[in-house]
């Protein structure tokens, strides 16, 4: 009875927890601009079971990727048995699914245990990648202290959940396998829940833990707890950490734009103007009140708020996985620019435009995206050629912040490196990027 | 050369009351490069050969945009895109080939939204399917006992996912195709895009140009083949960087199909 007020406490405030730092995310989020991918409802599932769902985009590494879906898959099910966790929990029952299941919970939670082991591996592997084998995208310069910290708990937390959770099979097995008499004389009836099997993988643990019922329920009791808290409290890590796109990698891929990707929106504010320009006679407040709004907005983007909201999502989906950064020719030619750190710059001021919104009512902190956390150079080093965008796999989209970041310096600030300037003003001037007379354009044919 | 090339304009067409084929967008350094001009011949022979009824804009030409809208001149871009789209339906243009992979981009992609509307091919396309229905013929001795690795451009690829028909053109010639580690999907960037083409690069170790060519000489093919006027220019930089124009030569699609078919 007090162990079940206990476990509501604990998981109301573990939700509640969750939901508020969700909730920041989400508002965060919501400070960019308005966002329409125009794909289709049916299109936009299938993106999303195909590439959130089904991995799709995770195939080029394959042995990552195979280490990949065993966390995966070992995650989502075993979901199942916290499910079961927290019903005993709240209802004082003990391993509730088995009385609706029979002899098939065995088959279940043995195949739970496996999925344990294979998540083990996994995270072995991923661990010997990162940490002994050193795979140089894991260790760029915007991966130094907090991400890289980030990365390796998120596989310790991994090992001991597990670990915690096959202990707990391991003693409960050998507290159900016990004749119901010696269960009653040690005041455990409970664990006698009328049937007899075998977990084969916590097995191998029962051997060492002896057969005194009372150590083997203090052992089980430890273990539950250990796990259920853990696995709560790893939930409330989440959002404060790049694991969180185990989360938006759903949302993320359903709203992706599937364009070409050389397709670029046409920026409608420059449309109108360019429209004027072209037609003398249009009517400039022909919709008077809608133009007026938009005449605010900057060009291009200085600060995260002038990004639209995917773009902000694509910032906090992002797995620092640095798979874009790998494929990036001017990162391989080692200047400055890395789309990932384009993208954790990205969600680290929009971080702290919403603690400022939290602290202060308002975003200002007379800091921007532009030069407080990404610098010019970074930005001229793209070559648009789309290898970070190809090359991710939950449809992150760098070059179009890149993009709208350069298009602030240039149609805002007037300050794109000089040679540009003159292929702007050949291409007014003589409608091409060299300094060459159009009336000259078509001499090739007579050469 | 075999000889003269035919090259009408619309504005010529027009006072025949003629109605080209297709539109050939030359673009900037198709007019202007030295080095792409040669391309612009050779696909210009290979149109006159097949007898397509083609025309270019000449003098109205004007840069479609894309290294303004790329370095984020969002105001220039549509600019020339609205200058560019008035011109081409002024003529009531419905199809366009272009040898250049940005402008086929832009104008595919870009100019629709702005009002622009057309049919618009990669040359590579178009002789593809001259090939195809037999209206171009190519000698297939020309390159034989020959290797060549094909260097993607990443707006044909990547931006627009056209990876097999550049190689069929390849294939048609008989001769032996390697390909790099990095190819398709994963070929890398010439250094030219996104505007890089006209500025210094930013400081690093090395250029990009210089590590994509290593990265097709390690292939030890006779030839590097593009369909791009920038990557070529990028692509023939790096091999001069190696100090290896003596081995391999770096051609256009469009000049290997105008080779085999006996055309220069
Ligand atoms: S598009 Fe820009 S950031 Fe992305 S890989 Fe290419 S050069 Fe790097
Ligand atoms: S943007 Fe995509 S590819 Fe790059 S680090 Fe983030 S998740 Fe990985």
């Amino acid at each position: 009875m007090i162990s079940s007020i206990i476990f509501i406490l604990i998981l109301a405030a573990a939700v509640g927890l969750f939901y508020r730092s969700a909730r920041t995310i989400r508002r965060n989020i919501f400070l960019g601009r308005e966002y329409d991918s125009e794909t289709s409802t049916s299109e936009k599932w299938k993106t999303m079971l195909r590439v959130a769902f089904g991995q799709s985009k995770m195939g080029k590494k394959p042995v990552a990727a195979l280490m990949h879906l065993f966390v995966y898959v070992g995650f989502i099910l075993i979901n199942i048995e916290v499910l079961e966790i927290i019903i005993d929990g709240i209802f004082g029952t003990h391993r509730f699914f088995s009385s609706l299941l029979g002899q098939v919970y065995f088959v279940a939670i043995n195949f739970f245990e496996i999925l344990a082991v294979l998540v083990i591996v996994g995270v072995v592997i991923f661990w010997i990648r990162r940490v002994a084998l050193r795979v140089p995208r894991f260790w760029k310069p915007e991966m130094k202290g907090w991400p890289t910290m980030d990365a390796l708990n998120i596989l310790y937390i991994e090992v001991i959940l597990m670990g915690a959770l096959l202990v707990m099979n391991a003693a409960d097995q050998s507290l159900m396998n016990m004749n119901s008499e010696d269960l009653v004389a040690a005041g455990l009836s409970k664990y006698d829940i009328g049937m007899n099997g075998t977990f084969y993988v916590s097995a191998l643990i029962s051997k060492f833990l002896g057969s005194d019922p009372q150590l083997l329920f203090y052992i089980e009791r430890t273990a539950w707890w250990f796990h259920i808290i853990g696995i709560l409290a790893f939930l409330n890590y989440l959002p404060f950490s790049k694991h969180f796109h185990i989360i938006l990698a759903f949302p993320n891929t359903y709203y992706a734009d599937l364009k070409p990707f050389g397709e670029w929106d046409n920026m409608a504010s420059v449309k109108k103007e360019v429209d004027l320009m072209m037609d003398p006679d249009a009517d400039p407040y022909a919709s008077g009140a809608e133009e007026e709004e938009e005449e605010t907005q900057t060009f291009g983007a200085k600060d995260v708020t002038d990004l639209n909201w995917k773009q902000l999502m694509d910032a906090y989906t992002c797995t620092e996985c640095g798979r874009c950064t790998a494929v990036c020719p001017a990162n391989q030619t080692g200047k400055l620019l890395s789309p990932r750190k384009v993208m954790m710059d990205t969600r680290d001021r929009l971080d702290e435009v919403g603690k400022n919104l939290d602290r202060t009512g308002t975003i200002e902190d007379g800091k921007a995206l532009i030069r407080d956390y990404i610098r010019p150079e970074e930005l001229w080093a793209c070559t648009t050629c789309n290898a970070c965008v190809e090359e991710c796999p939950v449809m992150i989209n760098p070059v179009s912040i890149i993009t709208d970041l350069r298009r602030y310096l240039v149609m805002e600030e007037s300050a794109p490196p000089q040679e540009l300037n003159s292929v702007f003003t050949n291409i007014e001037n003589n409608g091409a990027p060299w300094q060459f007379a159009q009336a000259d354009r078509l001499n090739w044919s007579k050469e | 050369m075999s000889e003269q090339i035919k090259v009408p304009t619309m504005a010529e067409l027009l006072a025949e009351g003629k109605v080209p084929e297709v539109l050939f967008w030359v673009g900037c350094a198709g007019s202007f490069d030295d080095r792409a001009k040669k391309i612009t011949k050779a696909f210009v022979r290979i149109m006159n050969k097949a007898g397509i009824e083609f025309a270019v804009l000449g003098t109205e030409e004007s840069c479609t945009g894309d290294p303004a809208k790329r370095a984020g001149n969002e105001f220039l871009f549509q600019m020339q895109a609205a200058m560019n789209i008035q011109v081409l339906n002024g003529y009531e243009i419905k199809k366009i080939v272009t040898t250049c992979p940005h402008c086929f981009n832009t104008i595919k992609n870009e100019y629709p939204e702005l009002g622009g509307n057309y049919e618009v091919l990669h040359h590579t396309e178009l002789i593809n399917s001259l090939l195809e229905e037999g209206r171009i013929t190519v000698e297939s001795g020309k390159f034989e006992g020959r290797s060549v690795t094909y260097h993607d451009a990443c707006y044909l690829g990547r931006s627009n996912g056209i990876y097999e028909v550049p190689r069929s053109l390849l294939k048609a010639l008989d001769i032996e195709i390697k390909e790099m580690t990095n190819n398709r999907q994963r070929g890398m960037c010439c250094g030219a895009g996104g505007a890089q083409m006209f500025k210094e690069a930013e400081k690093g170790n090395e250029e990009v140009n210089v590590a994509r060519t290593r990265e097709a000489l390690a292939q030890k093919t006779d030839f590097i083949a593009t369909g791009c006027p920038f990557c070529n220019t990028m692509m023939t930089d790096g091999v001069k960087f190696h100090e290896k124009e003596g081995t391999v030569k770096v051609l256009d699609l469009a000049e290997m199909i105008a080779q085999a078919a006996e055309l220069e």
